[in-house]
C-alpha cells in the first residue's frame, strides 16, 4: 500500500504506518517524506517500508524484524537499539548510526558521519552489521562492545575527502571492524590495533559484502578484489585502570 | 490503593534547530522562505524561543544603522529614545509592524530607529583623542543602554539588517513580526529549546552587535572564561545566555583584531593539540600562535553556529561535532541547517549536500566579498 506523506506530522505519519502494519501489510509505500522523525520505531513484523524522501532522525530505533529502504539520503541516528530487521539507505547518512544496536543490517550506500557504530554489541546469535560504502567521519566505532562494521570507501559524493576520520574506534572494547584498503594509523583511537584477516573473516567478510552488493546492484568481485585490514580491541576493558588501578 | 505512576510525560526530543541561507549575488528572497525551512523542524524547540537573522531587508535605510529595541515598560522607552536622541541624528524612527496573534502573550514593544551617530562632544572626544571609529561608538551605545536601562534591550543594531526574535516557536513569532512581508540575502532562523538559561525575549536566538548575528545549538561550557575576557574589551554580557559571547567574541576577533572570518573560526574551534603537532611547520606555528594568544576566545561544549553579516554567511561545529550541520549549494544559494530534509523543504534538489568536518568552517560570503 501507498501512503502519501507530503506535509504530514510525524505522529500522524507513524500512526497511519502502524495501522496499516497492524492490519497486516507486508509492503508499504511512503512517498513525499521529509524530515519525519522515528519512522519504523519499534516496528516488529516483517514489513518492508520504502521511503521516498529524506526520512527524519531516529529512523528504525529499537525496530525488531522490518525492513526499511531510503531510496534518498537520511539523517542521522539511524537504528538505535535495533534488534533484528534491516534499513538499506541509497544515499548518504548522517550522524550516530547504529547507536547500541544490537541485531540486523544497517546498509549505507554512500558517506557516513560522526560516532558510527557508537556502542554496538553482541550476544550469541544477535550479532549487527553496519556496512557503509563511502567515507566515514571521526568516532568509527566508538566504545564499540560487539558486532561488526564495515567501511568501503567506494561510493561517495565527496571523493577528495579522507576515508575516516580522526579517533577511530576510541574506547572500542568489542566487535570487529573490515576496511577495505586500509586505515591511517595516524587517526586510529590508541585503544585499537590492525590485523590481517584470517579465513573465518574473509567468509563472514565475503557475506556481508554480498548482501550489501544484492542491495543495492553492485558487482561484489569488484568490491572484494582490494585488500580489507581488520581493526581490533587492543583490550576488553581500556578504561579499567581509568580512576584507580584494578585487581586482575 | 493502587500503586501510581511517579511521572506521567511525553518525553521531549527536541534540541534547538538553526537553518540559514545566503544567495551569494545578492538576491533577495521573501520570508517566507526561511519561515517554511524552520517550520519544519518545529519539534526541535519547545516554544520557548524563536528567531530570525534578516539581511538586506533595508535599502532604503541602508546608510543608517537600523537599531531594533525592545521595551519591557514604558520608562525604559523614554529613557532609551533620550539616550538616542542626545547622541544620534534619527533619520526615521517606527513601530515595528506585529501582529495580534493568539501564540504571542504578552509581548513587549518593539520599535525601530535608523541612526547616524551625531557630532557631539563626546564623539569628537572618541574619534580623534580615543581613536575610536562609528563602529566602535555604536559597540558602547548599545552596551550602555542593554546595561544601564532597565528593561530596553537592543534587539540588533546593524546596517540593513535586523533581528526578529521572541517567546513562540519561530512560525509564531514570523507571524507576529510578519516577516512574509521583508525580503532579504541572507536569512538565518532559530528553533530554540532553553537547556541551562531561561526563555524570554531578549535570550531567543539571534544574538547580535553591528551587523553580527549568531543562532546557535548547543551550550557554550566556558561561557565564564570567554564572558570575562570580553569585558576587558568592554563587552558587557546582559541577555542571560551562553550564546550572547560568540557575537561579541566575533566583533573582536574579526572587526577589531582584524582576523579572517576562517582564522576567527580557528580561534573558537581550534584543532586539539595532539592534532596541531601532527601538522606541517607553517600550519603548527598558526595553531599553536592563535591557541596561545587567543586561548580565552575558545569555545568548549558542543555547538553547532551560524553566523551571518551583510558579507556572508558562516557556519562552524565544534571540534567533535557535538552538533549536527548540514550543508548544500544550489546556483549561488548556500544552505546550511541543522538537518537536511529542512534544506529539502525549500531547495528540493541541491547540486551538492554535505556534512561538514567538526571545526571546519563554511564560508558562503556575498560576490566581492571574499
Amino acid at each position: 500500500m501507498k501512503i502519501d506523506a507530503q506535509g504530514i506530522y510525524y505522529r500522524d505519519l507513524n500512526l497511519k504506518i502502524r495501522e496499516a502494519v497492524a492490519a497486516g501489510a507486508t509492503r508499504i509505500e511512503l512517498d513525499n517524506v521529509n524530515g519525519q522523525y522515528f519512522i519504523g520505531d519499534g516496528i516488529n513484523k516483517p514489513v518492508t517500508i520504502t521511503i521516498n524522501g529524506v526520512p527524519g532522525n531516529d529512523l528504525a530505533a529499537f525496530m525488531n524484524g522490518a525492513t526499511i529502504i531510503v531510496k534518498e539520503n537520511a539523517q542521522d541516528n539511524i537504528g538505535n537499539t535495533m534488534n533484528a530487521g534491516k534499513v538499506i539507505v541509497h544515499g548518504h547518512a548522517g550522524d550516530v548510526l547504529g547507536y547500541g544496536m544490537r541485531g540486523g543490517r544497517l546498509h549505507i550506500k554512500k558517506d557516513v558521519g560522526y560516532r558510527v557504530g557508537i556502542h554496538m554489541k553482541s550476544y550469541q546469535e544477535n550479532k549487527p552489521v553496519l556496512v557503509a560504502g563511502g567515507m566515514a567521519g571521526d568516532f568509527f566505532g566508538e566504545y564499540m562492545a560487539g558486532g561488526v562494521l564495515v567501511l568501503l570507501g567506494m561510493f561517495s559524493d565527496e571523493p577528495a575527502k579522507a576515508k575516516h576520520g580522526y579517533l577511530f574506534g576510541t574506547g572500542m572494547h568489542g566487535g570487529v571492524i573490515y576496511v577495505r584498503g586500509g586505515v591511517d594509523e595516524s587517526r586510529l583511537a590508541k585503544e585499537v590495533g590492525v590485523f590481517e584477516l584470517d579465513e573465518d573473516d574473509r567468509s563472514d567478510l565475503d557475506g556481508y559484502v554480498r548482501e550489501y552488493c544484492r542491495d543495492f546492484d553492485l558487482d561484489a568481485k569488484e568490491v572484494l578484489k582490494e585488500r580489507f585490514v581488520k581493526v581490533l580491541p587492543r583490550s576488553k576493558r581500556p578504561y579499567g585502570n581509568m580512576y584507580c588501578p584494578m585487581p586482575r | 490503593m493502587k500503586p501510581q505512576p511517579t511521572h506521567i510525560f511525553q518525553k521531549d526530543t527536541s534540541n534547538c534547530g538553526l537553518t540559514g541561507f545566503v544567495s551569494k549575488k545578492g538576491k533577495r528572497v521573501e520570508g517566507a522562505v526561511i519561515i517554511k525551512s524552520i517550520s519544519l523542524m518545529h519539534d526541535r524547540g519547545n516554544g520557548l524561543g524563536g528567531g530570525f537573522g534578516a539581511y538586506g531587508i533595508y535599502p532604503d535605510y541602508s546608510d543608517f544603522y537600523a537599531f531594533h529595541l525592545m521595551y519591557e515598560n514604558a520608562m525604559a522607552q523614554q529613557l532609551t529614545e533620550e539616550y538616542l536622541e542626545a547622541n544620534f541624528h534619527i533619520e526615521q524612527q517606527e513601530d515595528i509592524p506585529t501582529r495580534r496573534t493568539r501564540a504571542i502573550a504578552n509581548p513587549p514593544v518593539f520599535k525601530r530607529y535608523f541612526v547616524a551617530p551625531l557630532e557631539t562632544d563626546e564623539y569628537r572626544e572618541a574619534v580623534e583623542y580615543q581613536g575610536m571609529t562609528d563602529e566602535d561608538l555604536i559597540v558602547r551605545h548599545v552596551m550602555a543602554v542593554n546595561h544601564e536601562i532597565d528593561g530596553a534591550f537592543v534587539v540588533s543594531s546593524g546596517k540593513n539588517m535586523g533581528a526578529f526574535k521572541g517567546v513562540g516557536f519561530p512560525e509564531d513569532i514570523a507571524e507576529f513580526f510578519r516577516l512574509e512581508e521583508y525580503s532579504g540575502h541572507i536569512w538565518t532562523a532559530h528553533n530554540r529549546f532553553p537547556t541551562n538559561t531561561p526563555g524570554w525575549w531578549g535570550g531567543a536566538h539571534p544574538f547580535t552587535l553591528l551587523d553580527w548575528s549568531i543562532v546557535h545549538n548547543g551550550e557554550i561550557s566556558s561561557y565564564g572564561i570567554n564572558k570575562r575576557y570580553l569585558e576587558m574589551y568592554g563587552y558587557l554580557c546582559t541577555m542571560l545566555t551562553d550564546t550572547e559571547v560568540v557575537a561579541y567574541m566575533l566583533d573582536l576577533l574579526i572587526r577589531k583584531h582584524g582576523l579572517s572570518p576562517e582564522l576567527a573560526c580557528t580561534a573558537l574551534a581550534p584543532p586539539f593539540w595532539s592534532l596541531i603537532d601532527q601538522l606541517p611547520d607553517n600550519e603548527r606555528e598558526l595553531c599553536t600562535a592563535i591557541r596561545q594568544v587567543y586561548g580565552s576566545a575558545l569555545l568548549n561544549g558542543p555547538f553547532a553556529i551560524l553566523f551571518a553579516s551583510n558579507k556572508g554567511l558562516i557556519g562552524l561545529n565544534d571540534r567533535v561535532k557535538l552538533r549536527p550541520l548540514v550543508c548544500a549549494e544550489h546556483e549561488d544559494f548556500v544552505y546550511m541547517a541543522s538537518e537536511e530534509s529542512a534544506i529539502r523543504e525549500i531547495c528540493p534538489n541541491p547540486s551538492r549536500i554535505w556534512a561538514p568536518r567538526g571545526g571546519e568552517p563554511v564560508i558562503a560570503m556575498v560576490e566581492g566579498n571574499a
